[in-house]
C-alpha cells in the first residue's frame, strides 16, 4: 500500500515550552489504512495529529519531514477532525443545519437546497432520528453521543481521504463508546478513508485498528500490527500497557465481600 | 448493622421537560464493602451519590447512616458527621482550591474537624500523605504542580484525614490514565483492607467497577434496573442496561486473521 503521508524525524516544540512535545518521529500513514495512536497525557499523540495538518498553535516549531506524495491536504475538504469534547466543536447559537450547510457549501459547489439535502442524508448515515427536525435543532438539544456523531457528520461531509479522531469517545460513557466505535469503522471501510485514531485505551485500539503506534514522553516507542503489538509487544511499556488493561476477564483486586 | 440504607429515594429536576433524576431508588452498603454504581450518562448514578453526600435535597425517601438519619442533619451538626462520610470527585483539579498547597489542603480537613492539635498537624499530614503513597516532601508544594494521578492521592488523603465509615468516589479514576488507574485502585483497596471503609464507587466503566466492588448496582433512567454480586451480575445480566454495559466494554483483541492479512 502507498503512505499516503510519509512523517520523518518529526520534533515539535511549543512556544515557550522548554522541551519538545514530540522528538524525532519517523512513520509512514498509509492510505487507507486505520492507524490508532496509544499514549499517556502529555505522550505526544495529539500534537503529531495537529503538526500532520498544520494546526499547531502560532511559535511553535516543527522540524523534520512531513512529505504528502499527492500534496498536502486542504483544510475541511482533504481531511475532517473530530475532537474530544463534542461540545465545544459548535457554535452554540447556530443551528446544527447551518453548521453543516457552511461546510457544504464552502468546500462543495452546492445550492442551499442541496447542501441541505445532503446535510439530512449525512445525518441519516449516522443514524440520527429524525434528520429534518435535527437541522433545525440546536447543538444543546442533543445528548454527547448525537453531537458527536453530528461533528463526525461534519467532519466527513466533503469526502476527504483523511478523518483524525482525537479521543472521540473519552467524553461519553462506554456504551455510547462502543456505538460510535463502530459508526467510525463501518464509515472509513465504507468510503475508504485513512483513519488516524488517537487513544489512551489500547483495547479500544485494538479493536477498530489494523496498525498501533505507541507513544511515551513525546517519542515513538513502536509501531505494529494491532496484532503484534497487542499479543506480542517488543517494548517493556507496551507490556505495561497491556497489563494494566481492564476487562471483563483480567484479575479482581478484592476478594469475598465482607 | 447496615452502614448505609437508602431508601426509595426521588428527585425530579422540574421544567419544560419533567427529568426524574431518581425514581424510588434503594440501596444498601455494609461495612467494608464495597458497591459499584453503574449507568451511562444520564442514568441518574451521580444525582444518587450526591443525595448521599448531602449536597442534593432529595424530594422524598430516606438515607439511614451508621443507624441515624442522615437527611435530617443540619448546620453544625451535619457538618460534624461529614468527618464519617467522605468524598472523592473525578476531577482532582477542580475539587481543590487552586492556591492551596498539598499540605495546606489535607491540613484544612484537620483543622475543620478538630482533629488533633496546631502543633501535631505537619505530623498528621506526613502520615496522611504516606499512607497515600506520597512522601512528607510533597507538603509544601502547590495542588497546580503535581501530576493528576497525585492530585487524586492527595484527595483520598484528605479524605482519609477525618476517619470515615464511607468514602463516595464519583467517577474519581474516570480522567486518570491506564497506569495510574491502576495504582490507585490498588491504593484504595489496600486502604479498605488496612481500615475497614466501605466505598461507594460510581463509575460508567464496568471493567473498573469489577476490578474492585463486591456487589453492583446499574441503574438506568433514574431506576436500579439490576442489583446483586459483581461477578454474578456480569455472568449474567438480567437487565437491558445490564447487558449492554456487558457487551461495551472494550476488549484486547488479537490474532484475528482477517485483521492480519490488512495490516
Amino acid at each position: 500500500m502507498n503512505a499516503l503521508v510519509s512523517i520523518s524525524g518529526l520534533t515539535v516544540t511549543y512556544p515557550r515550552a522548554a522541551t519538545p512535545a514530540l522528538r524525532d518521529v519517523t512513520l509512514d500513514f498509509l492510505q487507507g489504512e486505520k492507524l490508532a495512536v496509544i499514549g499517556e497525557s502529555g505522550s505526544g499523540k495529539s500534537t503529531l495529529a495537529r503538526a500532520l495538518v498544520d494546526l499547531l498553535p502560532p511559535g511553535s516549531r516543527r522540524d523534520g519531514k512531513i512529505d504528502w506524495p499527492e500534496g498536502p491536504p486542504a483544510p475541511g475538504r482533504d481531511y475532517g477532525y473530530v475532537f474530544q469534547d463534542p461540545g465545544a466543536s459548535f457554535d452554540p447559537v447556530l443551528s446544527i443545519g447551518t453548521q453543516m450547510i457552511e461546510v457544504l457549501q464552502t468546500h462543495l459547489s452546492l445550492g442551499r437546497h442541496d447542501a441541505r439535502d445532503r446535510a439530512a442524508q449525512l445525518l441519516v448515515r449516522m443514524q440520527i432520528p429524525s434528520p429534518a427536525l435535527a437541522l433545525d435543532a440546536f447543538p444543546h438539544q442533543f445528548s454527547g453521543g448525537q453531537k458527536q456523531r453530528i461533528a463526525i457528520a461534519i467532519a466527513i461531509a466533503t469526502g476527504p481521504k483523511l478523518l483524525i479522531a482525537d479521543e472521540p469517545t473519552s467524553a461519553l460513557d462506554t456504551v455510547v463508546q462502543a456505538e460510535i466505535v463502530a459508526l467510525l469503522k463501518d464509515l472509513v471501510e465504507a468510503d475508504n478513508m485513512a483513519l488516524l485514531f488517537i487513544t489512551h485505551d489500547i483495547a479500544l485500539a485494538s479493536g477498530l485498528a489494523d496498525r498501533i503506534a505507541v507513544f511515551r514522553d513525546a517519542r515513538l516507542v513502536e509501531i505494529g500490527s494491532a496484532n503484534q503489538i497487542i499479543g506480542a509487544p517488543r517494548e517493556a511499556y507496551t507490556r505495561g500497557l497491556v497489563a494494566t488493561h481492564l476487562d471483563l476477564t483480567t484479575p479482581v483486586l478484592i476478594g469475598v465481600a465482607p | 448493622m447496615t452502614l448505609l440504607e437508602v431508601r426509595n429515594l426521588t428527585k425530579v429536576y422540574p421544567g419544560k421537560r419533567r427529568v426524574t433524576a431518581l425514581g424510588d431508588v434503594s440501596i444498601t452498603l455494609e461495612r467494608g464493602e464495597t458497591l459499584g454504581l453503574v449507568g451511562p450518562s444520564g442514568s441518574g448514578k451521580s444525582t444518587l451519590a450526591r443525595v448521599i453526600m448531602r449536597l442534593v435535597e432529595p424530594d422524598s425517601g430516606s438515607v439511614r447512616f451508621e443507624g441515624g438519619d442522615w437527611l435530617a442533619l443540619r448546620g453544625a451538626a451535619l457538618r460534624t458527621a461529614r468527618a464519617r462520610l467522605q468524598m472523592v470527585f473525578q476531577d482532582p483539579l477542580g475539587a481543590f482550591n487552586p492556591r492551596a498547597t498539598v499540605g495546606g489542603a489535607i491540613g484544612d480537613a484537620l483543622r475543620i474537624h478538630h482533629i488533633g492539635t496546631r502543633a501535631d498537624r505537619p505530623d498528621r499530614v506526613a502520615a496522611l500523605l504516606e499512607r497515600v503513597g506520597l512522601t512528607p516532601d510533597h507538603a509544601p508544594r502547590a495542588i497546580t504542580e503535581i501530576s493528576g494521578g497525585q492530585r487524586q492521592r492527595v484527595a483520598i488523603a484528605r479524605a482519609l484525614a477525618t476517619a470515615p465509615a464511607l468514602i463516595v468516589l464519583d467517577e474519581a479514576v474516570s480522567a486518570l490514565d491506564v497506569t495510574v488507574r491502576a495504582r490507585i485502585l490498588d491504593l484504595l483497596v489496600t486502604l479498605q483492607r488496612e481500615e475497614g471503609i466501605a466505598y461507594l464507587f460510581v463509575s460508567h466503566d464496568l471493567a473498573v467497577v469489577r476490578a474492585v466492588a463486591h456487589r453492583v448496582a446499574i441503574m438506568e433512567a433514574g431506576r436500579i434496573v439490576e442489583t446483586g454480586p459483581t461477578q454474578a451480575v456480569i455472568a449474567a445480566p438480567t437487565s437491558a442496561t445490564g447487558r449492554a454495559l456487558v457487551a461495551a466494554v472494550p476488549r484486547l483483541i488479537f490474532n484475528s486473521p482477517a485483521k492480519e492479512a490488512t495490516a
